[in-house]
């Protein structure tokens, strides 16, 4: 088990949504103010964590043929606890992401760990796995919902800072709502994953000099 | 539940557009609209387990309203659109083996799309009768059609284009549909009463 490894990868070289491309549909809908994008950031890595340890558990109990059917009444069940104990504590977020929450139980980012990683790994690896891939993936929500919501309402940590209204940076008027709204969401992500592949190229165009250096 | 049919119609295909507006589906919408054949292809799929789907689970709904299992919506729907699609694909295969082939590969991809659990938790969440959950699902699933293969055509031109290398493949689709996006936002006015 390389722990260092694995963070890195979750939430750099393999960032969930910023390099495998999953997750898209809760990335695009809620990430419009930063307590959203910080509460379903964390409820995706509670529960992938927590499918991430009983799949691996299971992972010889469970048959070939139905694995995928298991994995699925697996993460549901996580999705149902966490989705009843954010209406319990949290009723702003829970109003905020709506049907959001239970439609992580379709959140492609979950079952592919599930498939890529917690079917053929201990449950320890499987537990950090889950833990680095749901922070990557909360990682790249709250840069995508802290763009968003500087752009399209002027402000920080709405729903968090400052009694809700959040910290304003811009002026009233300087705000473009389109950003908030389904187009800015479209236009916002794929400026970030853009910004992440040029990273990316440049990191690798450095270990090719390094090496080729040496 | 006084909404109109033609209302439901209306907003789940153009003014709520599953993708564009609500973001249900992006997942397919962006795997599998590299070419129009193969996107109108999914969305036909896409819409006829929707509609079987909320048919389905309006019924599943009713009985766990009666059983006071309210809370277990999530789960329970998730195994119904499972066991749907698992039906549909084998009886395709036996009994129209031509629509099999041309559907067969999205099919099992339709379990994880969230437009299919989304409209059927939609469906619940506003207490909508068999009638207008039926609607809803196939009117959604033609707005899920509309919008891929709209995109799909728009994609084949783009990837021709020359951009910027970093935002090559994906990130110009989501910019592409971006702009989608916003064509859609000029039918949020659209009511009928």
């Amino acid at each position: 088990m390389d722990l260092k490894k694995q963070l890195k990868e979750g939430l750099l070289t393999k960032n969930p949504v910023l390099a495998q491309l999953l997750g898209m549909c809760s990335t695009l809908a809620i990430t419009t103010n930063l307590f959203n994008g910080l509460g379903m950031g964390l409820a995706v890595t509670i529960i992938l964590t927590c499918s991430n340890v009983l799949i691996s558990a299971l992972r010889k109990a469970i048959p070939d043929q139905i694995r995928i059917a298991a994995y699925v009444v697996i993460i549901a069940g996580f999705v149902t606890i966490v989705d009843l104990l954010i209406q319990a504590f949290l009723p702003d977020l829970s109003e905020s992401l709506g049907v959001f929450i239970p439609l992580i139980v379709v959140n492609c980012i979950i079952l592919g760990r599930a498939e890529a990683f917690a079917s053929k790994n201990g449950v320890l690896a499987s537990a950090a796995d889950g833990l680095c891939q749901g922070l990557g993936y909360t990682m790249a929500l709250v840069i995508v919902s802290a763009i968003r919501e500087l752009l399209g309402s002027g402000t920080f940590g709405g729903g968090l800072l400052n009694g809700g209204e959040g910290i304003r940076i811009l002026p009233e008027g300087a705000a473009a709502t389109l950003v908030v709204m389904p187009v800015g969401g479209f236009l916002v992500l794929g400026c970030v994953i853009a910004g992440a592949q040029y990273v990316s190229r440049k990191l690798q165009l450095r270990q090719r000099d390094k090496e080729a250096a040496k | 539940m006084s909404e109109s049919i033609l209302g439901i119609i209306l907003s789940a295909l153009l003014t709520e557009n599953f993708i564009l507006v609500k973001f249900y589906g992006i997942c397919p919408f962006m795997g599998v609209s590299k070419k129009i054949d193969t996107a109108l292809g999914m969305g036909m799929a896409v819409t006829f387990v929707m509609a079987l789907a909320s048919a389905a689970c309006y019924a599943v709904d009713l009985a766990l309203m009666a059983l006071d299992l309210a809370y277990m919506q999530t789960v329970v729907f998730i195994l119904v659109i499972a066991s749907i699609v698992q039906v549909v694909e084998m009886f395709l295969k036996k009994a129209v083996p031509a629509l099999y082939q041309a559907l067969g590969v999205f099919l099992p991809l339709i379990t994880t799309n969230c437009a299919v659990l989304g409209v059927v938790l939609v469906n619940a969440q506003k207490g909508y009768d068999f009638l207008r959950s039926v609607v809803n699902g196939a009117a959604g699933g033609l707005g899920f059609t509309l919008a891929i293969v709209v995109f799909a055509s728009v994609r084949e031109r783009v990837d021709q284009a020359d951009c910027p290398a970093c935002f090559k493949g994906f990130p110009i689709a989501l910019v592409t549909a971006g702009l989608l996006a916003l064509a859609f936002m000029g039918f949020s006015g659209l009511r009928i009463f």
